[in-house]
């Protein structure tokens, strides 16, 4: 059984409605630990120590984030700035992070259609996440494609915002059973953009 | 009586309108009091008798500042200048020695001409030291290089008085001994001599260590504070006695006692109950040295003692930048550093009377060196004139390959006054971020209790402009006033505002209208109280009440942030017009409860849908 790691960064949780949710459906399973990072460090002073045991502590880094400014909340940012320390997470002795699978769970307000080289926001998102893929590749993990919630806006029916919430929990759950075919991921934009077929029945 | 009354006055009345001239005429206090001896001694106004028995009086003067001297350097500090006292000193000691008994060895005996040597070496700490300060040079690196070899010195003369009388040529007089008032420990055996000055140097160190502390708090209890300028000065009296009666240098003891006292809470209290002491003394010390020019010795030798005295300064500037380039002193310090010793010292007066009376040396051959000496000391002043005259006309070009100092950070640069809750958290988190403040309390229990915790906390009150000055208000950077009582917190902003413009201030208010009175007298950075206590927990209600920590956090931030921001404009407007005041209070947290909640009200759907094509519009 994997154990998973969620970092979680979201400034304004209590306006949040899709990343609550989706928090809130794996929150409850076992081998499963949410670190609410904005709670954890409101004044930015990350403890890198503890956050580097964190990582060593699990096999699957996930950052689940809403997308801002085509980004993450900064916090992130700072979280990556300070906890991955040349030697501990790369240079020819950062071996800690090595091999562990890591993808971000993003959402966003701009729908699928508008993340198209010919779409209102102009790139993919796997573009605009590549520095993501870069940092996975550089600490020696294995980076896999976002969970992507895409249209997200206050007008979302419950049931839809349910449907995500479940999908995120199914996910999760395959990563950590080892049920999830990572060879085959890679041939979706998403992780989520077709869970039945990247999910064995075990 | 009337007879010394009037000495007295004329002493005083010289100093009082000499100096004032000589600074105004920028030459410094030292030259200013040598001046005035010159104006009032035998050979001008003659105003005065018996200046040498004056000079012996206020020589004392010299010991108390070697007392002082020593109250600044703790142990550890002192260990860390080991190199440039021991290295410089020494070899600006030993080197001025074997050049100045060279060449004194031309013309006399070699024993002769190895005393002359040892003590022309020596330079004047009382001029240097007083200059130095008054030029605001001492916490300089080129100041802390010349007083490493002013005490290397200091200690020098220990040795020296060991080894004169061994040099002695004609037989020694039989009264050549100090007439002791006390008990005369010559008449010991030799191995008792020996017990009893180790006994004396022991003395000092258990008195200084244990017994002062006790008796030093018990008189601050009285609160009467002439008691504890009498028991400071007793200290002294007291040590110099000890120290003439076992036969070693009055000013050596001092400055033991200094250096043994020097991490004592009652410091700065000390310092600042002696220093007018010290400063009289000086002076009237500087005015005799003044008055003791023997112009009828100097006319009727004047190629001899001129010879002595360029040869001297000469000599001993050489060996200085020598050094000086040896030991690396900066280049541009060099130049203060080389001029600033080049002279002869008041030990030489003292040394070269004990060479008579051991025999080394006839009257006839002294003479004209302490006249010498003399002459060089007056000069000093003069040099160090010149010597920023000529620096101020080179620009300053080799700056940058100034090599760092290392103990130009060792001043310490904040003064913390008031040590009770808040300061000891203050001075905790200064002290951990490398800062270490002079600490000064007035309650004498608290500065015993914080004492045992470690912290280096000084009893006085710091409202007192000695203790401030004592407390180093004239290098300091930034005074920190954590004292609860509104009214001396007022008074110390007066007080150190007249008297330290340059000095910055950070203050502690009670309240806000604590915060207000500062604000009158002009203080900028004040912090209240319990403010920032207040809004933490605040933050940590309204997370336990359910809030986001990060949302919890921000609106802290948010108020804290604009309830300082209007301080100012709330001040201008209590200070013209109380009635609207309370209004515009009003006002203020209104639009605080507004900007706190701002936030929570953004339109989230809009913004969410800005991002998809479809949306346009928005
Ligand atoms: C500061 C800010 C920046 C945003 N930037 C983007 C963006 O670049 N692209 C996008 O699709 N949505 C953007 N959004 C919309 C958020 O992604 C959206 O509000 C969020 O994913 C909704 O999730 P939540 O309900 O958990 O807050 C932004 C929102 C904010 C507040």
């Amino acid at each position: 059984m994997n154990k998973i790691l969620i970092n979680f960064a979201h400034p304004a949780r209590a306006r949040s409605q899709m990343n609550n949710a989706l928090r809130k459906s794996v929150e409850d399973l076992e081998g499963i630990t949410v670190n609410d990072l904005y709670a954890q460090y409101p004044d930015f002073l990350i403890d890198v120590k503890r956050e580097q045991g964190l990582c060593e502590d699990h096999d699957v880094i996930i950052f689940q984030h809403p997308f801002y400014w085509y980004s993450t909340p900064a916090i992130m940012k700072e979280w990556l700035d300070l906890v991955l320390e040349h030697g501990w997470a790369y240079g020819s002795q950062g071996k800690a992070l090595e091999g562990k699978l890591f993808f971000q769970a993003i959402t966003g307000g701009g729908d699928d259609s508008t993340y198209r080289k010919d779409g209102y926001n102009a790139f993919t998102i796997g573009e605009l996440t590549s520095p993501y893929r870069a940092t996975a590749n550089l600490c020696r993990m294995t980076w896999l494609p976002p969970f992507t919630v895409l249209g997200i806006h206050r007008g979302l029916p419950a049931e839809m915002i349910e449907a995500h919430a479940k999908d995120y929990r199914r996910a999760v759950t395959a990563l950590r059973d080892g049920t999830l075919d990572i060879e085959k991921v890679f041939e979706y934009r998403y992780l989520n953009s077709d869970l039945n077929t990247i999910i064995r029945s075990s | 009586m009337e007879h010394f009354l009037l000495q007295l006055f004329i002493f005083l009345a010289a100093s009082a309108i000499a100096v004032p001239v000589a600074k105004k005429l920028g030459l410094g206090s030292v030259l200013g009091y040598l001046i005035a001896g010159i104006i009032i001694g035998p050979f001008c106004l003659s105003l005065i008798d018996n200046a040498e028995e004056v000079m012996h009086f206020t020589e004392f003067g010299v010991v108390m500042m070697l007392f002082l001297v020593g109250l600044e350097l703790k142990p550890s500090l002192l260990w860390q200048m080991r190199t440039p006292i021991l290295g410089m000193g020494g070899a600006q000691v030993m080197l001025s020695s074997l050049v100045i008994g060279g060449t004194a060895f031309l013309f006399l005996p070699w024993q002769q001409a190895t005393a002359i040597g040892l003590i022309l070496s020596l330079s004047s700490t009382a001029i240097v030291l007083q200059t130095l300060r008054e030029k605001g040079l001492m916490d300089t690196s080129a100041g802390r290089s010349i007083f490493s070899v002013l005490l290397f010195q200091d200690l020098a003369v220990i040795p020296m008085l060991a080894i004169l009388p061994l040099l002695a040529t004609a037989a020694m007089h039989a009264d050549s001994h100090h007439n002791a008032v006390l008990f005369d420990i010559s008449a010991l055996p030799q191995y008792l001599q020996v017990i009893v000055t180790l006994c004396a140097i022991l003395l000092i160190f258990f008195l200084g260590k244990f017994v002062s502390r006790p008796v030093f708090r018990a008189i601050a209890a009285t609160r009467v504070r002439e008691i504890f300028v009498a028991a400071a000065l007793a200290l002294v009296v007291g040590i110099s006695l000890l120290m003439t009666v076992v036969g070693l240098s009055p000013a050596l003891g001092t400055f033991l006692a200094g250096v043994v006292l020097a991490d004592n809470e009652y410091r700065h209290e000390l310092e600042g109950d002696l220093e007018p002491f010290k400063g009289l003394l000086l002076g009237i010390f500087f005015i005799s040295i003044g008055a003791s020019l023997n112009f009828t010795l100097i006319g009727n030798q004047i190629a001899l003692i001129a010879g002595i005295t360029a040869g001297l300064m000469v000599f001993k500037w050489l060996v200085l930048f020598i050094t000086g380039t040896i030991f690396r002193v900066a280049k541009n310090d060099r130049p203060l550093f080389s001029i600033a010793l080049a002279q002869g010292g008041e030990f030489a007066f003292v040394l070269f009377q004990y060479c008579k009376s051991n025999g080394v040396m006839d009257a006839h051959t002294v003479e004209p060196l302490i006249s010498a000496v003399a002459i060089s000391m007056f000069l000093t002043p003069l040099m160090f004139l010149v010597h920023e005259k000529f620096m101020s006309q080179t620009p300053e070009d080799d700056t940058e390959k100034r090599e760092a100092d290392p103990i130009d950070h060792q001043g310490q640069k904040v003064i913390l006054a008031g040590f009770g809750r808040l300061g000891t958290d203050l001075g905790r988190f200064l002290i951990s971020a490398g800062i270490k403040p002079v600490i000064i309390d007035h309650d004498p229990v608290n500065v015993e209790v914080l004492r045992r915790f470690g912290f280096e906390v000084y009893y006085g009150d710091i409202t007192r402009l000695d203790l401030l000055e004592a407390a180093g208000a004239s290098e300091a950077e930034l005074l920190i006033i954590t004292i609860g009582d509104s009214d001396r917190a007022g008074k110390l902003v007066q007080l150190a505002g007249k008297h330290y413009p340059e000095l910055k201030i950070a203050a502690v208010a009670a309240d806000r209208s604590g915060a207000y009175a500062l604000m009158d007298l002009g203080v900028s950075t004040i912090r209240r109280e319990t403010f920032g206590t207040a809004l933490t927990l605040g933050q940590d209600a309204l997370k336990l009440l359910g809030f986001d920590p990060y949302d919890a956090y921000r609106m802290m931030r948010i108020f804290r942030k604009n309830d300082e921001g209007t301080m100012p404009e709330l001040y201008k407007i209590l200070r013209e017009d109380e009635e609207k005041y309370i209004s515009q209070y009003q006002q203020h947290n209104a639009d605080l409860e507004n900007l706190m909640t701002l936030d929570m009200n953004a339109d989230m759907e809009h913004l969410d849908k800005a991002w998809t094509a479809e949306n346009p519009e928005i």
